[in-house]
């Protein structure tokens, strides 16, 4: 028998939600950005440093064993998470910034040359536009941007036009963080891998809401980040074609990442330490696992559906004012629980202040994504995204943080589209 | 509306009609003076230019897009500069600058400065307060050698 989404009882696992904010309860409408944490994910790292707390890796006494089963069944957890059959192919990084950047540095500068190409898209994330853009300068590699449409979505055919001179890599956002639109990632996926590209996938805004398969995607990387998905902050995951994961070289230098070090030659150690030097941040990376059991536990279509439907109704109440713009798809089913927003003749900026002071969270800005901002002739937005723990209330706040703000600004009906 | 004493504290109407006038909004050409300044943060960006005739600001423009606080704050930087020598100008910036950043009493503040008072309230909110000097930062850097 299915049961009900019992949002009254997942909201009692996140202490964050009973904060006031300027006297206001707090509508936390800024998931897209970072996520709260519930109260097994914040147990789950007092018990850590109160019970088990050693460096991993190292030393054969009990709290460095405990420790290092923490930190690798989280890994584990990551790898059946996205359905990877290998632990070793989850490397563990700092955010999902640091997982492209590894692609670039210890993949892309090994096996590109001056005059190969890559090819992304204008709805990129920064995090993953200017690792290739520095590549590009650096190593004379060719980097080709795929245009957006004005509705916030990929043409196919512009992607299969983009990839036709046969390129290196595609790198390619599943999910857009700064409109949340939704892109077709197993037929991009295959555009690429037909074009001979290897593909990278930034699933950061996907993996939190979304099933991740990486068999079935077929992608050769796939990046993504805790943080976003209940997770602690300081970890972020880049998840690797073993094959080609073996065939890099480390990116850092250093410990943990060795198997024998003489003064003139080392040896790598296995996946995934090679690409993990140093003192991983083990503590975080233990209280990563509680999060994903918790997202498996209210299950991730339950999760979407929830959210969905809340951010539908959130774009009603937006879409009442007249002097309202929102940005992205129309087709729902391209869209997210991500509405990204501008007031006409407001700026996204005064909007978030105003909003706050109603207890109000929301992102205000170009949400690192210059060049789309610049596409849809925008300085920014302002972003509400919602998620598992978001409730009717969060929609009301919504509503009266936007009416407060037109009137205040004596915006009228009439002031035009933003 | 009800309770938006606390918008007000901020918002002073004052800054609301600064920021949509359209006085000091445009390019001064050829220009004296030319800076820029850019928030990296919320991608607000002011482009300034003016006009320098024996040692005095006699126009300063300004264009750009941002935040109500942003907008206000250069429109009002540029109605309180212009007249000034380079000295005055400077001495102004660093009065500003005292108020915005170090919490002087706006009592303090020179009376070309005296509608600028109005931004007291952006103190209350630290995230804002780079909106404020954007315009005043990129001036300082204007009168760089001059």
């Amino acid at each position: 028998m299915k049961t009900a989404y019992d949002v009254k009882r997942i909201r009692e696992d996140f202490p964050i939600l009973k904060r006031l904010i300027r006297g206001k309860p707090l509508a936390f409408l800024d998931s897209a950005a970072s996520s709260q944490k519930p109260r097994v994910v914040i147990q789950a790292l007092v018990d850590f440093y109160e019970k088990h707390n050693a460096n991993v890796h190292r030393g054969v006494h009990t709290l460095s064993e405990e420790a290092t089963n923490l930190a690798e069944a989280s890994r584990a957890k990551t790898a059946a998470f996205i359905g990877a059959e290998k632990p070793e192919t989850v490397i563990f990084t700092r955010n999902a910034t640091e997982s492209i950047n590894l692609v670039a540095h210890a993949w892309a500068r090994k096996f590109l040359k001056a005059g190969d190409e890559v090819v992304t898209t204008e709805m990129e994330h920064h995090s993953n536009l200017v690792p290739w853009q520095m590549l590009a300068q650096e190593r004379g590699v060719k980097l080709t941007v795929v245009r957006v449409e004005m509705d916030g979505t990929l043409d196919l055919e512009k992607v299969k036009a983009a990839l036709a001179k046969g390129p290196k890599l595609f790198a390619f956002t599943a999910l857009s963080n700064a409109l949340g639109t939704v892109n077709p990632v197993v037929e991009l996926v295959k555009l690429g891998k037909d074009a001979g590209a290897t593909v990278l996938v930034d699933a950061c805004q996907w993996a939190p809401h979304k099933k991740l398969d990486v068999k079935a995607w077929g992608a050769d990387f796939v990046a993504f980040s805790a943080h976003k998905m209940l997770g602690p902050t300081g970890v972020g995951v880049l998840w690797g074609r073993e094959a080609l994961l073996e065939a890099m070289d480390p990116f850092l230098g250093g410990g943990d990442m060795i198997q024998r070090v003489t003064l003139e030659k080392t040896t790598y150690n296995v996946l995934p330490y090679k690409f993990e030097a140093g003192t991983p941040n083990f503590a975080d990376q233990a209280a990563f696992g509680p999060a994903l059991d918790y997202l498996t536990a209210v299950g991730l279509d339950a999760i979407a559906a929830h959210e969905n439907a809340l951010a539908d109704k959130a774009r009603a109440v937006l879409e009442a004012e007249p002097s309202v713009r929102i940005l992205g798809p129309k087709d729902p089913a391209k869209r997210s629980g991500v509405i990204s927003f501008n007031v006409a003749g407001l700026h996204p900026h005064d909007v978030g202040t105003a909003f706050d002071l109603e207890g109000v969270a929301v992102r205000v800005g170009h949400h690192c994504c210059q060049p789309l901002m610049t596409k849809l002739q925008c300085g920014g937005t302002a972003r509400a995204s919602f998620y598992l723990y978001n409730d009717e209330s969060d929609v009301e706040a919504l509503g009266r943080a936007l009416q407060r703000t037109l009137t205040f600004f004596k915006i009228k009906p009439g002031a035009g589209v933003a | 509306m009800e309770g938006d004493s606390e918008l007000q504290d901020l918002y002073r109407e004052v800054l609301i009609d600064y920021s949509r006038s359209p006085v000091r909004k445009g390019t001064v050409e050829p220009a004296d003076l030319r800076a820029h300044g850019i928030n990296p943060v919320c991608g607000d960006e002011i482009e300034l230019t003016a006009a320098v005739v024996n040692g005095k600001l006699v126009q300063v423009r300004f264009t750009g897009h941002g935040c109500v606080i942003s907008q206000a704050s250069a429109a009002m930087m540029a109605e309180a500069l212009e007249g000034a020598d380079i000295p005055k100008a400077r001495g102004l910036l660093a009065s500003f600058k005292k108020m915005m950043l170090e919490n002087a009493p706006v009592a303090e503040l020179p009376a070309e400065l005296e509608t600028v008072s109005a931004l007291e309230g952006v103190r209350r909110f630290p995230l804002r307060v780079k909106c404020a000097t954007l315009g005043w930062n990129a001036m300082a850097q204007g009168l760089e050698g001059k």
